[in-house]
């Protein structure tokens, strides 16, 4: 194990000392004491409302939200801090986009590219856009493996698109998408591009410039921040061109009875009192990260990821889904065992300490294309060790056993 | 009971070997019970006769808890009359909610196993998924239909 990696469980308190083996971080990650701290000692010693207070308080809660989105910038890359929008989650800053940007700019006959595999936070939203401005809504379809062709990429993209919107990782599978010429192809046919990073940002580093993305969602409580903080970095002359999403206060610059203009940009699209502790406690989950260095996490993940591969291929009626290749899953591992519901096989393993997600994982058309119903899905991250892979194997390898089966 | 020994005990027997997972031949009524989200999906199959449900049955597909409390379900109400299949069924679902008196879980016979489900509120809807198309059939009569349930 990475020498930055020894140790660090004793930093997450809902773990330490603990025998629970958490392996849902795909839904959502356990919090380090830094980043419960950071939140305490905001709420403890500069809490009031950020923004708008004349007094030294407020002055310091504006400080230490705004220092929040400093970090954010510095964390993917973006050129200006105004191009990083605090939203609740990547749901929101996807129905943000959806709402302000594809209601007005998409007209009948246009369409919207999406991926087949995403989560449904990514296909609602632009469903609810086609539905409303008449455009068509296309699926790049993927194979067994959720590998997309090149071709496909090609043929379905056209001078009508405008829209892309796809995930860099699979929530389902872990695998990445091909973004940089899904975007090199989008942008040549003068379409805008909307990255869902919530799967991918925990996981590696993101740098939003270099890729050249137009939006990129993520969520803040799957790298280790709280519930209830995301982002959404967007162009600078886009976001300039949207409406506002929500309207309210706090967002803009001057109102009479009829009318209003709005505040500049990010603050045009925060409207309403701001969750700053959030931005705080995601600032800190940043810092932590940082520091430890994502490449270590991802280096960690994979060598978890391939040890509970090899693992579960060894036991029989164990059939893993996505790739052959630790390193194309993002520390998720979605399988299914045969003769057995996925419910069944999560209650089975919640008896014996681990967690572990089943079902559908919100992605419904994705599991229709692959041909299955549901699916049970193991993702690790940092604090997970080889023990509790090893563990999980030896429980997985008794599931059948006890939903009945001889072997 | 702990959730392990409720399926080597109870469940198992009832989802791999049903006694009632079949079609039946002159049915007179007939339901579709799905929980869209699971994947959990039966069809119930009842044969009434003068307010007596004379024998039931149900094909589909699902996980263990939704199959085993349907052929559970099945082995209680044949022979019963439609109002105390009805009344059962209540009671099932009084149970799973956690509101239901001794009576009414004793009256579930084998079915009161499943008590322990109403503390898992995520296989609640599995447990529940038989009981509640059999209600949305008695209370139906013969008419087609399907009782979906959004999300379990």
């Amino acid at each position: 194990m990475n020498q930055a990696l020894q140790d660090i469980r004793g930093d997450f308190p809902i773990l330490a000392g603990s025998d629970l083996i958490y392996f849902d971080n795909a839904a959502t990650t356990q919090k380090p004491r830094q980043v419960l701290d950071a939140v305490v000692n905001y709420y403890n010693t500069q809490n009031a409302n950020p923004l708008r207070g004349l007094y030294g308080l407020s002055v310091a809660a504006t400080e230490a939200y705004e220092g929040a989105r400093e970090t954010v910038r510095a964390f993917i890359g973006a050129q200006s801090a105004s191009e990083i929008i605090f939203t609740r989650n990547a749901t929101e800053a996807l129905n943000l986009v959806a709402y302000s940007y594809g209601r007005t700019r998409v007209k009948a006959g246009d369409n919207i590219v999406i991926a087949v595999s995403e989560h449904h936070s990514n296909i609602l939203p632009w469903q609810m856009v086609a539905r409303e401005t008449g455009a068509e809504l296309r699926y790049l379809e993927c194979g067994p493996e959720g590998q997309y062709p090149e071709e496909q990429i090609d043929s379905l993209i056209d001078e009508r698109t405008a829209i892309v919107a796809v995930a860099q990782v699979s929530n389902v599978l872990g695998v990445s998408l091909p973004v940089e010429s899904i975007i090199a192809k989008a942008h040549s046919a003068g379409a805008v591009v909307v990255i869902d990073g919530a799967q991918s940002t925990p996981h590696a580093p993101v740098d939003v410039t270099a890729l050249d993305a137009d939006f990129f969602a993520f969520s803040g409580h799957k790298l280790l921040a709280p519930m209830g903080i995301g982002v959404l970095y967007g162009k600078e002359t886009l976001l300039e061109a949207m409406p506002p999403f929500l309207s309210g206060g706090e967002m803009i610059e001057y109102v009479t009875r009829e009318d209003a203009t709005y505040a500049e940009l990010p603050h045009k699209f925060e409207a309403g009192t701001v969750n700053a502790g959030g931005a705080v406690g995601l600032a800190a989950a940043i810092d932590y990260l940082t520091d430890i260095g994502l490449e270590a996490v991802a280096a960690h993940e994979t060598a978890l990821t391939a040890r509970m591969m090899t693992a579960l291929k060894a036991i029989p009626h164990v059939s893993i889904l996505g790739s052959d290749d630790p390193a194309d899953h993002h520390g998720i591992v979605s399988f299914n065992i045969e003769g057995c519901h996925p419910h069944d096989v999560a209650s089975i393993l919640d008896t014996d300490g681990i967690c572990v997600r089943a079902g559908h994982h919100c992605a419904q058309p994705l599991l229709a294309h692959l041909g299955i119903g549901a699916a049970c899905r193991a993702s690790v991250y940092l604090y997970n060790t080889e023990d509790e892979v090893d563990r999980f194997a030896a429980a997985l390898e008794n599931v059948r056993k006890e939903l009945g089966y001889g072997s | 009971m702990d959730l392990k020994s409720l399926y080597r005990e109870i469940i198992n027997e009832h989802n791999l070997h049903p006694a009632h997972k079949h079609d039946l031949e002159g049915a007179t009524a007939d339901h579709r019970g799905v929980n869209p989200s699971c994947g959990d999906d039966i069809r119930l199959q009842l044969k009434i006769k003068d307010g007596v449900i004379e024998d039931a049955a149900f094909v589909g597909s699902g996980c263990a808890i939704s199959q085993a409390s349907a052929d559970m379900m099945i082995d209680l109400i044949v022979g019963k009359s439609t109002e105390e299949a009805m009344t059962l069924a209540d009671g099932f679902m009084r149970m799973i909610q956690g509101k239901a008196d001794d009576a009414e879980i004793e009256a579930l016979e084998e079915a009161a196993a499943l008590q322990s489900v109403s503390k898992m509120p995520a296989r609640v809807k599995c447990a529940e998924l038989g009981w509640r198309t059999l209600g949305k059939t008695l209370a139906e009569g013969a008419a087609e239909g399907e009782g979906h349930q959004p999300h379990c």
